[in-house]
């Protein structure tokens, strides 16, 4: 098989989001990870479907050269599982905005982690719903003056990566839309992941919520404000790389290293393939003041997915069963002649 | 007295009591027996939507209704030849529905103070207060007796109790010459497994409810219904659910496309999942949604990835999958939705019967948004109509909404079971497996006889496309152009009407001109059919014309018409059809009879208005 290239995932559309959107960046990663992904697993292009909801980032599906379904608001988490379970040789990638997937398909997205159905989440997090023009969403930080909140919001924001972790997400991963290696990193890590995979990305909307990110993205307070984990390496991050986390047994705990004892020795080792939830639930609920904003793969485990089990019983009850047509299941179980 | 055995053409049996009496399987294996002895019939669940509602009062009340004949079974019967009721409140909830020759059968230890007391009685004497007590009074100490009978067995009370639903099965074979080897039977089967202890008091009650009802002396006359004279064959009984989930599995086999069903529970359609969920050998795929969107979701979905997709309701349900509807249309993806309608609107009556669900399955969505509609008009019909339901979808790449009732799906009657062989292929417009050089494949572009669209499959290489709910052109490409959406519009509703071309004529059921022509659609067909009958042996003019397919119409449909003096048409709503009609063949004048109560039609008040109609 020929290697893909980007190009082969660009489709002829004109891709029309802002000068400056975020979501460019996200596009541009994914068209670069698929290539990969196709061939660590012999993947033909034909074999991926994209599909998304309503609102700026759901327009992915046009600017891709692949089969897609751009649906509707809110839904496109279970028009995914069901072309998972109707046919799972394909493979799905969803976009979806942080109202699409957590306001209005709020629960399809709980329930497709809960069933870990094997399809990839790109959630595209600009805290704003934006082709609406400017009303704060779920993900809004509280106190978030918009269009529908002049004088602020008074309902907290969710954090995704805790939502996800919450209905025991078997894949979450971070990141920002500027950091377009390491999206393609969490990309082909999510490809790989058998299960749900749900990537959050924080998205910078120009017009209507610039800088949301701004503390994360700015490259003066990226690394202080920002840790990158990655599978295996010590939890360190700063400037001068002079910071890590350590837990106390209660909680995590930013440390310097050299100073009030801590050596690097005692820097925990990101592990993202543990089992155990608690770390990962705390390294997801991260944030500034106190904590840097986790980015990269923070959780992969390994789990029975939905459309295999649904495959195997399929299977499994094909082989069991006595009946194998129309013909035989009408005339199974009681019934009678005339003569 | 005069011990009389009398031969009747048919007869109603209706067994009622508390919810968590066993009346439905008392009467369904009443029906069961009955058809396996070669009678026509034909039942109707009447139960409460709480699984066990309070205890003894009126709205605890559960009923199951049986019809057994010798021939022309078409309905369950307006009123009954025996009235089962195992307590007051039974007794208070049914004694309307009762002949005036009718049999009462009732559990005489359950008329105590309390019980008569929880039913809401004011006197002492239920009968006379119900106008009942000329007609043929059996009071029996039920459980009384089950308790004697179990005394042996060493049973708790409660146990015991749980026979009581035998021993009047047992009076109700004496009285009707029932023989008891298929109950026996059914007793084997059902606790070999798990209980098998409980077969044998099981049995002892029900042979001494028979040997009861032999000597009390009480039971003035005994009855036999002979056999039908049925068309030769296999037959088995099917209830409306079953049926359309087996026609929608047949469907499957003649498309050679995998079943694929995203459904959420919801009375009275939820069997239909439970009923796919158990033929996994058959290929077929259910999710249980975590919501109604959901289920039509994931069905579109799978539909898009090549599926025979299937999402089944009822009316609320159909509320919330009215913007998914409009989806599925916008992409042109086959797709059948099941709506099991129920009382409404809202929550409305669960469990009751109702055709209000038609205005919403016509018009129920944003924008121009035409979508196919079948009725089925049996239960055992419900298999055809499913089965032309998935045919219509899959061939014409467009949802498709089959209406069945609650009236249908919980009801049954013996079927006489099809070959597959005499079903049609069905062949969906798939494109090509390889494109030429330079090929391109466009997914709106149209045949241009019958304006459907060619499927491709996501993993055929090189028709990879994008499909959505924003309006496009024959290419896909996104398109606000003004002459471009009016002429998607305009094919869409084009698309849906030449499927006329291929659905049956309609049939006219007597003369094919005359006076009056009486118009149905849906599970009303046999109470219409069966008032016609009565009308044209009383040497009336009337004819019957009935619909199984909605939109598009049948292409005769004017012409039919045209050939009567007057049309009425009758439904269970307050008047949706014929407000459809008139939209659509003004020309005709058409009267109406309308009932909205939950409850089918009475053949008895067909005849009155059809008479009136004259």
């Amino acid at each position: 098989m020929a290697y893909l290239t980007f190009k082969d995932f660009k489709s002829d559309q004109e891709v029309r989001w802002c000068p400056g959107c975020g979501d460019h960046a996200v596009l541009a990663a994914l068209q670069r990870a698929l290539p990969k992904v196709s061939q660590a697993l012999n993947y033909e292009k034909e074999r991926y479907v994209v599909v998304s909801g309503i609102g700026c980032s759901s327009r992915l599906p046009y600017y891709m050269d692949t089969y897609g379904f751009h649906s509707i608001h809110g839904r496109a988490t279970a028009i995914s599982t069901g072309i998972k379970v109707a046919n799972p040789t394909l493979t799905v990638w969803q976009a979806c905005g942080d109202g699409d997937a957590l306001a209005i398909g709020g629960n399809h997205f709980i329930h497709a982690i809960r069933r870990n159905i094997d399809i990839n989440i790109m959630l595209f997090n600009n805290q704003i719903y934006g082709l609406t023009k400017g009303q704060y969403s779920p993900t809004s930080k509280f106190g978030a003056i918009t269009k529908t909140s002049p004088y602020g919001t008074v309902e907290h924001p969710f954090n995704p990566g805790s939502l996800v972790l919450g209905a025991k997400g078997t894949f979450f991963a971070r990141s920002l839309d500027v950091e377009l290696k390491l999206n393609e990193e969490i990309m082909t890590a999510a490809a790989l992941h058998d299960g749900c995979s749900v990537m959050e990305f924080l998205t910078n909307c120009v017009i209507f919520n610039d800088g949301a990110h701004k503390s994360l993205s700015d490259p003066a307070l990226r690394a202080d404000n920002t840790i990158v984990l990655r599978q295996g390496e010590k939890m360190i991050f700063g400037k001068n790389k002079d910071k890590g986390l350590v837990y106390d047994g209660k909680k995590l705990r930013v440390v310097r290293i050299g100073e009030g004892g801590f050596t690097e020795e005692d820097i925990l080792v990101h592990d993202a393939h543990k089992d155990n939830i608690s770390i990962h639930m705390a390294l997801a609920d991260m944030k500034g003041p106190d904590y840097p904003v986790a980015l990269g793969v923070i959780r992969d485990v390994k789990d029975i997915t939905y459309d295999d089990g649904v495959r195997d019983q399929v299977k499994d009850v094909m082989v069991k069963s006595k009946i194998h047509s129309m013909d035989e299941l009408l005339h199974s179980g009681s019934t009678w002649e005339v003569e | 007295m005069q011990h009389k055995v009398i031969d009747t053409k048919d007869v109603v049996i209706r067994f009622a009591g508390d919810s968590g009496d066993g009346m439905q399987l008392t009467g369904s294996l009443f029906a069961d027996m009955s058809a396996i002895y070669g009678n026509e019939l034909s039942t109707f669940p009447d139960y409460p939507a709480e699984i066990r509602a309070p205890h003894g009062t009126v709205s605890g009340v559960s009923g199951f209704q049986v019809h057994i004949g010798s021939a022309d079974v078409n309905t369950p019967g307006d009123f009954c030849d025996l009235l089962v009721a195992m307590n007051p409140a039974a007794l208070k909830a049914n004694a309307k529905w009762c002949k005036p020759t009718a049999m009462i059968l009732v559990d005489g230890d359950a008329f105590d103070e309390a019980g008569m007391k929880k039913a809401g009685f004011k006197t002492e004497d239920p009968f006379t207060e119900l106008h009942v007590e000329d007609r043929t009074l059996l009071v029996a100490s039920i459980t009384s007796l089950t308790e004697e009978s179990l005394k042996d067995f060493g049973m708790d009370s409660k146990a015991v109790h749980k026979c009581k639903n035998m021993f009047t099965l047992g009076m109700a074979c004496y009285i009707y010459s029932r023989p008891l080897e298929y109950i026996y039977q059914y007793l084997e089967r059902k606790f070999s497994k798990k209980h098998p202890e409980m077969i044998e008091p099981n049995k002892k009650v029900l042979n001494d409810g028979f040997n009861y009802a032999a000597n009390v002396q009480a039971i003035p006359n005994t009855y036999t219904v002979a056999p039908a004279k049925l068309k030769k064959g296999t037959y088995r009984n099917m209830t409306g659910n079953q049926a359309t989930a087996w026609g929608l599995l047949a469907a499957s086999e003649k498309s050679s496309l995998p079943l694929f069903c995203g459904s959420y529970p919801i009375t009275p359609a939820t069997a239909i999942l439970e009923e796919l969920a158990i033929h996994k050998s058959l290929g077929a795929k259910t999710l249980q949604a975590e919501d109604e969107i959901a289920g039509i979701c994931t069905a579109i979905g799978a539909a898009f990835a090549g599926n025979l997709a299937v999402t089944t309701t009822s009316g609320p349900g159909l509320s919330l999958k009215s913007e998914a509807l409009g989806l599925a249309v916008m992409a042109e993806l086959p797709l059948v939705v099941v709506d099991v309608q129920r009382g409404g609107p809202s929550t409305g009556l669960p469990t009751k019967t109702e055709q209000t669900d038609l205005g919403q399955a016509l018009y129920g969505r944003n924008g121009e948004c035409p979508i196919p509609i079948v009725a089925a008009h049996s239960p055992a019909n419900c298999f055809d109509a499913a089965f032309n339901a998935a045919k219509i979808a899959l061939e014409h790449m467009t949802p498709v909404i089959l209406l069945s009732e609650g009236f249908l799906g919980n009801g049954s009657e013996p079927w006489r079971i099809p070959s597959m062989a005499d079903y049609p292929e069905i062949k969906p417009p798939f494109v090509d497996g390889v494109l030429s050089e330079g090929e391109r494949y466009y997914p709106f572009q149209r045949d241009p006889e019958t304006f459907v669209r060619r499927w491709a499959l996501p993993g055929q290489k090189g028709f990879e496309h994008r499909v959505g709910g924003l309006e496009k052109t024959h290419e896909g490409v996104l398109s606000t152009d003004p002459a471009n959406h009016a002429m998607m519009v305009a094919e869409r509703a084009a698309k849906v009407q030449k499927i006329a071309d291929f659905i049956p004529a309609l049939d006219v059921d007597g003369p094919a001109s005359g006076k009056l022509l009486v118009v149905g659609w849906g599970g009303t067909y046999g109470h219409i059919l069966s008032a016609v009958h009565e009308l044209r042996e009383a040497g009336k003019d009337v004819s019957f014309a009935h619909f199984d397919y909605i939109l598009p119409l049948p292409k005769n449909t004017a012409e039919v018409f045209s050939h009567f003096e007057k049309v009425i048409v009758c439904e269970l709503n307050s008047g949706q059809f014929v407000n459809y009609l008139r939209g659509v063949y003004p020309q005709f004048d058409y009267l109406q009879f309308n009932k909205v109560q939950g409850q089918p039609f009475l053949v008895s008040e067909l005849v009155s208005a059809i008479n009136e109609a004259l």
